[in-house]
């Protein structure tokens, strides 16, 4: 039977952090707005009102052409794309199609694929409609915020890779610092082309597109069912059409919404309004200096130190790839890794990593008083957690961990001195006489005696050592 | 032009102007909307006045609006039902600048809806009339502006000129009719048609006026990208005798008898003032209308799309869903001659014809404008007729577009290659009509110009 190859080409849709619209003074952050608040006369579409480019949007570009390892085009130019619907104030969209900002250039997936990337562009999002049974609603608030498109070459050939791709592209552009990345409120979004065709023929099949996915699961649900669907017509010896199909989330299916008969001409034409952007090399290598360090060159860093896996789920959040780095004994990364997973990504202290994270100095230490003892690793827990509390952030972890209380005694006559003390008790004495007689168990009782006569501040194994000694 | 001082008050200036307005509104239909409450500002300046404070170049000077600008007093119209109910919330940066001086709107001009058209026949309110003839065009689109200045309502007023939209009007109602070098004047608050064509002008009776009124209006504007950094008031042409180029194509026997007179007449006065004249050859010009009846229906389909009955204007009320909503609130609310370009400009930028009409049309405007660098390197100013003919009857073209659209031959290529171009009153026909040329300068030549101009309203 043939086998059929899917080939898939993405488009991602980054909306850009930057204080205000790509071509208006209004606030770019609506987020908690009322619908409609943020809307200047330029985003609603006044006649005679004219786009005024948001300087601030053009490092944001570069550095996103940057992270997809491009070339910036060092000219690059406006075109208007016309459609009509109510979101679209103006009757079209802002957009580059002719001269992009941001040439040819590639993602690494974290199993080494390349995809090429055959351009990016800036372009201006549309407002967001709200559909009921009788009416829809229009928020302006999201038209103008700044976006760049990012268009993938057909490099894709499975559901994994178009998810590891979308979910590369995320750290990528979150680690640039270009988008707040909050895929929930549609910050990046992701329009996906599925087609098939007979293995080792050397021409691509029918596509179908998908548009405005805004996860990496939907994406990767997306293309498993397409490609089923598409290889499914195909040995039939049906024929796929050329359309954009709609993704029903809850029944994991597509449907067909638009043939391409039925598809726009956008009548794209240059924008007379907006001079072209002029960029010079030096801007390009000031922002190429100021890049933060890329997903990729933490995969690296820590290949050696740390399991890979931890290094995915930890890649998920940039400043704690940041902190890690900071840091430069690998026995400390390992057991600061270790408690970024176990506890702050535990999902009762999520909530922490919005806040800010423990000084190096003070995860330096933490970690050498766990070495030396002095810290068990609960205790170590317990402190680690403290510094989150904002009195904590400038004090050091010995201060802290005497604070808590949570010390372990470490000096040996001490220590004996507590044993002796609990060996004396008449509620101990049976136990004794247990452990004398070979029952080997009830030492776990006498340690914990100890350990509460010590208020916890007692090392449980040297604890242990002395009453084994003691009680011999 | 006559200000607001302790001895003459801004209300008598404008109240007279009011009166004017009125007067001539029947039977001219010359305003869109005459602003009665002009007088509540008049009294504000005589009040300043009278407390010794400096208020500007034009105090209390009454003026009319072309109505494609936005701004807070009265509703922009441009003269289309679509934008019926629009009342701005913002202000041109023209008219801003314009206040700022104390100059007070006494009324919207009339105009061809959306400034399509050369006779103010294509407006949703009905044709302005000529100033000399109630049978004839006041000439367009900015027609209403110009019989207001011919017939001294008011002694200047604002315009826009896309392809002569200044000129052609200035010269069918003699008076001075000016188009910058495209970007002296933000666009900022002008009801777009042709982008990268429009430019903001003036009518005036004089060129002191008019060197006054672009004083204040030039410069670079923040919220208008393509506007320029003030270059006006730089000398561009050395003073003393000029060369003024004649382009021969354009003395041709489509060009009405009167109008060539006229022309002689003035090529032997500048000779007589020891002016040299030179004759030009700039083949690349018999392109120019069918390069501007690409682009400016390409641009105009863009710039019109904003007008879908959603957010502003006029919305039918017949529609059962949202693609009937579209369509007949734009079939309704645009005049005939808006929807022929946008339908031309729809097809001219549709995928697959793009390359053969937008992009070679943009090809030949990049002729057109080294034609004109090269020609004002063998002179200083250039000197043709602004249209072929007079002032045409009422009714006479508005069935043929074509004819309509000859009117432009002659004054649509300045506006491709950006240069600035000033229509001069030159006599008038044995009829009594008036006849106009126009002088036309390389870019940022605009006070030469002028200034030129000047010399030659002396003699």
């Amino acid at each position: 039977m043939t086998k059929y190859l899917p080939t898939i080409g993405i488009e991602c849709h980054v909306q850009l952090c930057t204080k205000t619209k790509l071509f208006s003074e209004v606030d770019n952050d609506a987020r908690g707005k009322e619908p409609n608040s943020c809307v200047s006369p330029v985003d609603y579409g006044l006649p005679g009102m004219l786009p005024r480019l948001n300087r601030e949007a053009i490092p944001f570009a570069i550095r996103a052409g940057l992270a997809l390892n491009s070339a910036i085009n060092l000219k690059s130019r406006f075109d208007r794309k016309h459609y009509y619907y109510p979101d679209l104030p103006k009757g079209y969209q802002i957009t580059q199609l002719f001269h992009p900002i941001i040439g040819e250039g590639y993602v690494e997936l974290p199993d080494g694929t390349k995809v090429r990337v055959e351009h990016a562009h800036l372009e201006e999002d549309a407002g967001k409609s709200t559909h009921e049974s009788s009416y829809s609603l229009i928020d302006l608030n999201r038209a103008g915020t700044p976006l760049i498109e990012i268009v993938s070459m057909p490099d894709i050939h499975s559901a994994e890779h178009a998810r590891d791709y979308t979910k590369e592209l995320w750290r990528v552009m979150t680690y640039a610092g270009v988008t707040y990345g909050d895929l929930y409120n549609g910050n990046m979004r992701f329009d996906v082309n599925i087609s098939v065709a007979p293995e080792g023929s050397n021409q691509l099949g029918t596509k179908a597109e998908v548009k405005n996915l805004n996860s990496f699961r939907s994406v990767e649900r997306v293309v498993e069912y397409e490609i089923k669907r598409q290889t499914k017509l195909l040995e039939k010896g049906e024929q796929v059409v050329q359309e954009t199909r709609g993704w029903n989330d809850a029944t994991g299916e597509t449907t067909g919404q638009r043939s391409k008969e039925g598809a726009a001409d956008y009548r794209y034409m240059p924008e007379p309004d907006i001079s072209p952007i002029r960029l010079s090399a030096e801007m390009v290598e000031q922002e190429r200096a100021n890049l933060p360090k890329m997903p990729m060159w933490y995969r690296q860093k820590f290949a050696e130190i740390l399991p890979k896996d931890l290094v995915e789920v930890l890649l998920d959040y940039p400043q704690l790839m940041r902190k890690l780095a900071e840091l430069e004994d690998n026995q400390t990364i390992k057991k600061v890794a270790n408690l970024f997973s176990s506890v702050l990504l535990a999902e009762e202290n999520t909530s922490l990593l919005n806040d800010e994270l423990p000084g190096k100095q003070q995860l330096i230490d933490l970690v050498e008083m766990n070495g030396k003892n002095e810290l068990s690793s609960t205790g170590m827990k317990e402190v680690f957690l403290k510094f989150f509390d904002p009195e904590m952030h400038y004090k050091d972890t010995r201060t802290i961990a005497k604070e808590l209380g949570v010390i372990q005694e470490n000096d040996l006559g001490a220590l004996e001195t507590i044993v002796d003390a609990v060996l004396a008790k008449p509620e101990t004495q049976q136990a004794q006489a247990d452990y004398k007689a070979g029952q080997e168990r009830v030492l776990g009782f006498l340690v914990g005696q100890v350990m509460k006569e010590s208020k916890g501040k007692a090392n449980p194994s040297s604890a242990q050592e002395i009453l084994r000694k003691k009680l011999q | 032009m006559k200000t607001a001082s302790r001895e003459i008050s801004a209300v008598s200036l404008v109240q007279a102007a009011l009166d004017k307005a009125h007067q001539y509104q029947a039977d001219y239909q010359i305003f869109t909307w005459i602003n009665d409450a002009a007088i509540e500002r008049a009294k504000e300046i005589d009040a300043r006045i009278a407390k010794g404070e400096n208020v500007g170049r034009l105090a209390g000077v009454p003026y009319a609006l072309k109505d494609n600008f936005l701004s807070q007093d009265g509703e922009t119209t441009a003269s289309a039902l679509i934008l019926n109910g629009f009342a701005s919330p913002v202000t041109a940066t023209a008219v801003k600048k314009l206040e700022a001086e104390g100059a007070i709107m006494i009324g919207r001009t009339n105009l061809d809806a959306f400034a399509h058209g050369s006779s103010t026949e294509n407006s949703y309110y009905g044709p302005t009339k000529n100033s000399k003839d109630l049978e004839r065009v006041a000439g367009g689109s900015s027609g209403g502006s110009a019989v207001a200045t011919a017939l001294d309502i008011v002694p200047f007023a604002l315009g826009t000129d896309t392809g002569g939209s200044i000129r052609q009007p200035a010269s069918f109602n003699g008076v001075y009719g000016f188009k910058p070098t495209y970007g002296t004047i933000s666009r900022y608050g002008v009801v777009a048609m042709t982008s990268s064509l429009d430019c903001v002008g003036f009518f005036t009776q004089n060129t002191a006026d008019l060197d006054l009124l672009m004083q204040i209006c030039a410069g670079q504007d923040d919220y208008d990208m393509t506007s320029l950094p003030d270059y006006y008031g730089q000398a561009a042409v050395a003073d003393g005798p000029k060369k003024i180029g004649i382009i021969k194509d354009f003395d041709n026997d489509a060009v009405a008898p009167e109008i060539r007179q006229a022309l002689q007449r003035k090529i032997e006065l500048l000779q007589s003032k020891g002016h040299e004249i030179v004759d030009l050859e700039m083949p690349a010009l018999k392109y120019a209308l069918a390069v501007y009846y690409i682009i400016t229906p390409a641009e105009v389909s863009s710039n019109l799309s904003r007008h879908d009955g959603i957010r502003y204007g006029y919305r039918s009320d017949k529609s059962a869903h949202l693609g009937e909503l579209y369509g007949n609130t734009r079939d309704e609310g645009f005049m005939p001659e808006n929807k022929r370009r946008i339908m031309i400009g729809n097809f001219v930028l549709s995928s697959g014809f793009y390359d053969a009409y937008y992009l070679k049309a943009a090809k030949a405007r990049t002729l057109i404008i080294d034609e004109y660098k090269q020609a004002f390197e063998k002179c200083d100013f250039i000197l043709t007729p602004v249209s072929p003919s007079p002032a045409f009857k009422l009714g006479e073209k508005v069935n043929d577009p074509v004819a309509m659209y000859l009117e432009d031959v002659m004054s649509v290529p300045l506006n491709l290659a950006g240069v600035p171009g000033l229509a001069i009153p030159a006599g008038k026909t044995a009829e009594g009509l008036d006849l106009g040329l126009q002088l036309v300068g390389p870019r940022r030549s605009d006070q030469s110009l002028i200034k030129f101009a000047a010399e030659m309203e002396e003699a």
